[in-house]
Order: C-alpha cells, then sequence, then structure tokens
C-alpha cells in the first residue's frame, strides 16, 4: 500500500526535533553565523534529542533500529532550523551509521559504541575532496596494501571539527572501489589544515585534512562496503537537509509577503509573488516526496542508488531556486544579513556537494 | 505509515493495461492522429469487453470506503491505469469507456441515488461514455462568469446555453447512449452562489452537438460545441443533495470539489505521455550506445546526460506529487493545494519532457515517422485543460497563503 503519512512514533519524534529546531537551532542561527561558533551546549543538546541513538540497535549501545525515512524526517526539522546546526548535530550519524551499515560485527562493536553512548563527540567522516571535480566514484584519496596494513594518501575537505576530530572515518580508493577506514586523528602522517572559510555553513568549522602514506591496520577497513548502498544513505540525508533549508526559506517568505505593502496592498497579494510561491511549494512536495521514496527503498533493502541521486539532485535544484526567489520576493532587504534568507541562500548552494557529511 | 509499495491488485492492472497500451493503442496511435474525427471504435469496444470481464476490479468511477472498512485505493489504482493507457495513446485514452469525466463527477459529487442511477449504465452491455461541459465561448477559467441558465419548471430543470470545448462530447451524446455535466447557473445575478451541475442523458431533446474542433493533438478524442435549446431535465439531475437548490456556494464548492478528484488523473494522463517520450528518448541514445551515467558531479557529465536526469527527476516528482494527491482522496484526507499542485507539476514536466526529447533527438525526433512528435502536440493539453498551469497556481497560491478570491486574483 501507499502511504503519505508519517507514523504517530515518527509525528512525535519531529515534534521534539522542531521545538529544538526553533526555539534552539533557529534562535541561535543568525550569531552563530556571523561568529563563525556554533555553541557547545547547543549541539549537546541537539545530541540528546536522540535521533542517531534511535537509529542503533542496542547491540551497539543504541536503543532503536535504522530507519532512513524516519532520520529523513528528523534532518528536515533540524535543516528547517539551521543547517550549520543539523550538520554539527548530525556529523557523528554520518560516522556511525556508515560503520553501522558496513562493519564488520567487531567494527560494529568496537567503533559505534564510543560515539552513541556518551556526550557529543566529534566522531566524523572525511569524505569530499577539494577539487571541482570530485566525484565520490572515482576518489582521489588512495589507499595501498602494505605488509598487511594500509597506507592512505590524499587530500581531503569539509572536514567537520576536523582541528579537534575523536576519529577520522576515512573514504578512500583501494583498487579503483571505494572503501572506508577508521583513522586515529593522531595517527602519523595526518594534517588537519587551517580552517575552511566558505561561501555559507559558516558556523560549522570544517576543516581540510591531507594523509600522508597514512599507515592503518587492515583491520581499520569496514569489511562490507556497498558502496551504492552508503551513497544513496549520504544522498537521502543531505536531499532531506535541502528540504528543510528550502521550506525555511519559502515559509519567511510566505510570511514576509503578507506582510509587506506595495501600492497599498500586500506583495503576496500580486500573482507575480503569488505564482512564484505556489511554485516553491509545489516544487518542495515534490522534492520531499523523492527523498521520502528513496529511504523507504533503503529501509526495504532495495537498490536505491539511482532514486537517491535523483532525490538529492532535484532537491538541490529545488533548494537552490527556492532561496533564490526567498530573496527576490524580501527584494533589497533579503540582501541585508538582518534577514536570514541571504544565508539560506549561500546554504543552499553547498547542499550538493555536501553528500559525506550527513546519513540517514 | 510511509510507503512507496505499489499493491498487487494495482500491479496487476498496470500489467494488463500495459499489454493493451503496447499490442492495441500503440498500433492505431498513427491511424487515428492522422484521421481525425473518425471513431476508434475497435479500441472503445475491446476496453468496454475487457472492463466487463475485469469486474469491479477496474473502474472510471472508484467507489469510497469499501464494506471492510479499509480506506479504498480505487482513485490510486485509477491514476495507476490512466498513466499507462495515456502512455499508450493519449487520445485514445480519452475515447475509454466506463465513464470519464462525468463519472468522475458523479462519483465526486453526487447523492447515492444518483451515483445508484447515472453509474449503471457503464456496466452494461455497449460501451458508454460521459463528459464535462463547463467552458463556454466567452468563459474558460472563470468558471464562475458561464452564462448557461437552468431553470426550475415543475419537476425539470431547463437548460439554456452554449458549451465548448467539451472533451468526449460527441461519443458521449451521440456515438454511445452516455451523458454530459453541464454547468449552469440557476440565478446570473447570484454569481458563483448560482452555479450548479446538471445530468443531460443522451437523446434528451434540446441539446445538439453543433461542432467538432481540429486539434493540435489527441485528434482520436473529439471536442464538441453543445448548444442547450430549452433542454428539460428531471429535477433530480441536479447534482448533489436537494438543498443546494438554495443559493449559497455549497453548490459551487461541490462541482469544484470534482476537480479535486479529477486534476491528480489528468496529472496521471499527462504523465504517462512524458514517460513514452522518455522512454523513446532514451531508447534511441541506448541504441546509439549513448550511455546516461547516474551519479556524477555536474563537471564530469555530458549537457545530454544532464538534461535526461533532469527530465528524469521531473517525471518522478510529478508522479509522486500525483499520487500524494489520489491516495488523500482515496483516505479522505482533505486536499488543500495537493491536487492543483500535482497538476501544475504534470502539464509542466510533460510539455517540458515532450519538447526536450524532439529538440534532443534532432531530425529524428521532428519526424512523423516516430510517435514522439505526436506526443509533443498531445502533451499541451495538460497544461490547459482541467485548469491552466495559471489557474493552478492561483488555486495553489490561495490556499496557501489564505487568501480568497477577492484578495488574490
Amino acid at each position: 500500500m501507499f502511504g503519505f503519512e508519517p507514523t504517530e512514533e515518527q509525528k512525535m519524534l519531529v515534534e521534539a526535533v522542531r521545538r529544538y529546531a526553533e526555539n534552539d537551532l533557529r534562535a541561535a542561527a543568525h550569531e552563530a553565523d556571523e561568529s563563525g561558533e556554533l555553541p557547545s551546549d547547543l549541539i549537546e543538546k541537539g545530541w540528546e534529542l536522540g535521533v542517531l541513538q534511535a537509529s542503533v540497535p542496542e547491540a551497539y549501545g543504541g536503543f532503536g533500529e535504522r530507519s532512513a525515512v524516519t532520520g529523513a524526517l528528523a534532518a528536515e526539522e533540524l535543516a528547517w532550523g539551521d543547517l550549520s546546526g543539523a550538520l554539527a548535530v548530525m556529523a557523528p550519524g554520518a560516522y556511525a551509521l556508515s560503520v553501522l551499515l558496513t562493519g564488520s560485527e567487531d567494527q560494529k562493536s568496537e567503533l559505534i559504541p564510543p560515539v552513541i553512548e556518551a556526550d557529543w563527540k566529534p566522531y566524523v567522516t572525511a569524505f569530499v575532496e577539494p577539487d571541482y571535480d570530485f566525484h565520490a566514484g572515482e576518489m582521489r584519496t588512495t589507499a595501498v596494501a602494505s605488509n598487511g596494513d594500509y597506507l592512505i594518501t590524499g587530500r581531503k575537505a569539509r572536514v567537520p571539527f576536523g582541528n579537534r576530530a575523536e576519529a577520522l572515518l576515512t573514504f578512500a580508493s583501494l583498487d579503483g572501489s571505494i572503501e572506508a577506514f577508521a583513522v586515529p586523528t593522531d595517527a602519523e602522517g595526518v594534517q588537519v589544515g587551517e580552517r575552511e572559510k566558505l561561501l555559507g555553513i559558516q558556523a560549522l568549522p570544517t576543516f581540510p585534512v591531507t594523509f600522508d602514506k597514512v599507515r592503518v591496520p587492515a583491520s581499520a577497513r569496514l569489511e562490507g562496503m556497498d558502496p551504492s548502498q552508503v551513497l544513496a544513505s549520504f544522498n537521502v540525508a543531505v536531499g532531506a537537509l535541502a528540504i528543510g533549508q528550502s521550506r525555511a526559506a519559502y515559509e519567511y517568505a510566505l510570511d514576509y509577503a503578507k506582510d509587506r505593502e506595495a501600492f497599498g496592498t500586500p506583495i503576496a497579494q500580486k500573482q507575480a509573488i503569488a505564482f512564484m510561491l505556489a511554485e516553491m511549494a509545489t516544487e518542495i512536495d515534490g522534492a520531499r516526496l523523492m527523498v521520502w521514496e528513496s529511504a523507504w527503498k533503503i529501509d526495504q533493502g532495495k537498490e536505491a542508488f539511482k532514486s537517491a541521486y535523483l532525490a538529492l539532485s532535484n532537491a538541490a535544484e529545488t533548494v537552490m531556486m527556492v532561496t533564490d526567489r526567498a530573496v527576490q520576493i524580501l527584494g533589497g532587504h533579503g540582501y541585508i544579513r538582518e534577514h536570514p534568507v541571504e544565508r539560506w541562500m549561500r546554504n543552499a548552494r553547498g547542499l550538493s556537494t555536501f553528500a559525506g557529511l550527513a546519513m540517514v | 505509515m510511509i510507503s512507496f509499495e505499489i499493491p498487487e491488485t494495482i500491479k496487476k492492472t498496470v500489467t494488463m493495461v500495459e499489454a493493451v497500451a503496447t499490442e492495441m493503442m500503440r498500433p492505431q496511435a498513427r491511424y487515428y492522429d492522422e484521421h481525425e474525427h473518425e471513431i476508434p471504435w475497435d479500441y472503445i469496444n475491446f476496453m468496454h469487453q475487457a472492463l466487463q470481464s475485469a469486474g469491479g476490479d477496474v473502474t472510471m468511477a472508484p467507489e469510497g470506503t469499501k464494506d471492510d472498512g479499509k480506506p479504498s485505493i480505487g482513485y490510486q489504482s485509477m491514476a495507476h491505469y490512466v498513466e499507462m493507457l495515456s502512455w499508450g495513446d493519449a487520445g485514445l485514452y480519452l475515447c475509454t469507456p466506463r465513464g470519464g469525466l462525468g463519472a468522475a463527477a458523479v462519483s465526486a459529487a453526487g447523492t447515492p441515488e444518483q451515483k445508484a442511477k447515472f453509474l449503471k449504465r457503464f456496466k452494461g452491455d455497449k460501451p458508454v461514455l460521459s463528459a464535462m461541459a463547463i467552458t463556454e465561448p466567452h468563459a474558460g477559467s472563470d468558471t464562475a462568469a458561464i452564462k448557461t441558465t437552468a431553470v426550475r419548471d415543475g419537476d425539470e430543470w431547463v437548460l439554456n446555453g452554449e458549451k465548448i470545448f467539451v472533451t468526449g462530447g460527441h461519443k458521449s451524446l451521440v456515438d454511445t447512449p452516455g451523458f454530459v455535466i453541464v454547468w449552469a447557473t440557476i440565478d446570473p445575478e447570484a454569481g458563483r452562489k448560482g452555479i450548479r451541475s446538471f445530468v443531460v442523458e443522451a437523446g434528451t431533446p434540446g441539446c445538439t452537438v453543433t461542432k467538432l474542433e481540429k486539434k493540435l493533438g489527441i485528434r482520436s478524442s473529439d471536442t464538441a460545441s453543445i448548444v442547450l435549446q430549452d433542454c428539460r431535465v428531471p429535477f433530480e439531475n441536479m447534482l448533489g443533495t436537494v438543498d443546494q437548490e438554495k443559493k449559497t456556494t455549497e453548490g459551487y464548492k461541490g462541482v469544484l470539489r470534482t476537480f479535486e478528484v479529477t486534476r491528480p488523473l489528468v496529472g496521471a494522463s499527462a504523465l504517462g505521455i512524458a514517460r513514452a517520450a522518455l522512454e523513446f528518448l532514451k531508447e534511441k541514445l541506448a541504441d546509439e550506445g549513448v550511455e546516461i551515467r547516474y551519479g556524477l558531479p555536474p563537471s564530469r557529465m555530458t549537457n545530454l546526460e544532464a538534461e535526461v536526469i533532469d527530465l528524469e527527476a521531473m517525471l518522478r516528482s510529478a508522479w509522486l506529487l500525483t499520487l500524494r494527491a489520489v491516495w488523500m482522496v482515496d483516505n479522505k484526507v482533505p486536499i488543500n493545494a495537493e491536487a492543483s499542485m500535482s497538476k501544475i507539476k504534470a502539464g509542466d514536466a510533460v510539455v517540458k519532457i515532450t519538447q526536450k526529447a524532439v529538440e534532443l533527438l534532432g531530425p529524428m525526433g521532428y519526424s512523423r515517422e516516430h510517435l514522439l512528435e505526436k506526443w509533443f502536440r498531445d502533451a499541451k493539453i495538460n497544461d490547459l485543460y482541467e485548469g491552466t498551469g495559471q489557474i493552478n497556481r492561483l488555486i495553489v497560491a490561495r490556499r496557501i497563503l489564505g487568501y480568497s478570491r477577492h484578495e488574490l486574483s
């Protein structure tokens, strides 16, 4: 049967996340973006919502079962509050869920509990590379077998909290196929560069990390890598974040348009503005359904690579269109940093490149 | 629960209809495109027989909740059915017996007695069609401006006026013993409050088909003009309860509710054409050894790949919006803007996809040797009928903004 309504349990979770997104993330977003810092208690509070913990089975220290659909619902709400904050709260999830998906029994038992049994700690992924044509399927960072170990060499970018990460789940190409390695941050040859300066998500500290023949034991490689499943799960998460960011901008622009008067009436009463809003709402709904469908496929164990790729492509296009229009609807005011729409427009452009930073 | 699992019964329907679309519709599509106003009896009779033997499984007028209390999947099933038939041929699909828009209107706005009375005919021995007559020469999107009148005379309504662009009007009134749902005003001074819809059955004196249009596409479907001249119908042929004789907007809202059902179904039809065009495009590219690679960043894609992937995403987004809208109807979830959203997106998608497919296939795409150019022509109607893209944007905008038609027009 088809179904388009979250379960009661999912609705309760979404409601809790929404309250946090509104009262905490959204409230802190402007200051965080200007100062380039996310208060640690803000991240901790989001962590305590337990979205990730509820996605991990008891055997590995959690109290639930992974559901990409539930994760997508939560991610949308978080991003509605603030994309930087959402990515910070979700960063350990990219690490832990990658292990959950592809680790051996031993690896799961060893690597996951430290992430989720305590306070929020920066267990993060090193996935993205700094090149214009970065492609997950053909990473330039390589792993080479060497005396029973692996040597990892390459450049990574967008590593959140790279300067103080507990561990780096590093994705690299091994004989042409993508693999993930749990790398301690203090391993020899790991060098964390200066904090990145980005167009958007400026509250999230991200770092370039170089790997120079970093030696890790064979056991550091996650044993059951299924690239199509992992990439699908990254894409769905980022797609859901794009929906949340889109919805934030759409709602803000809609409220503004009803309030702002020109030529004697609210500008929302002009078709030029109203039609833009109608299209924004339509595109957001369609893009969300594609994200849901891919998440559902993942949960069903169905092949989701292509569908998740299309979902993220579409969501990334939607979020750019919607945030651009939100700025347009606010006119000159949209360009001023007192309103959040310019920040959202800057955040939006990055989403098509954020796969690897969040997972559901 | 969020689920995208296609119910087994729908899968079976789709498989069955696909065979019809492939073996019956595609081979005839060109002929009826080139012989406008010839009636595709082979298809109509075949479909009638097929639908008869399928019994209640396939219906053009799904009923509400089943006896066992489970929500119906009737409209979801119908959306799949309409999509697949339109994938076969959109013009022929519009000639499908067992209802159509007229039956949908009865189903959505009629009383139980009216449903029993008017829907029965679709299950008889002979194929029957039905249609909607709303547009008039001077009034299209502005449906409240129609001038056709209905005046009560004892136990009857007397209808007078002219209707145009009645899809399948000739087949519903002349070629088969069907009916047309005629929108008319019971009080021209009352504006929207006066508008009601009436069932005018084939053979009713005073109801005449006066013209058949020549069109850009969907040529196997007739588009008729109808003149109503002192056309008398029984009192109970006014759709909805008798209370609606009172001049409130309830009656108008009732007829508008029909659109909440028919718009997603028009969307489904649009997306059948869109899928046909996209599949054709991909097949031709594959024949030439052009592979579409998924998962690449924009800098590594060819323009062709980027375009095809964009069209695919558009089609999926539109289809899911359509599916959500019919799911809401089946589950009696109040529709706000979702029906119009699905129509906006489907209309945009089919126009864009067919135009792009012709463009990307160059001189081959433009040739009448293939059906693609026909689908390009068929596509456009979906951005026009059952509410233009602009009218649906207006509706969505009003709903999301909480505006009345006075506040946003």
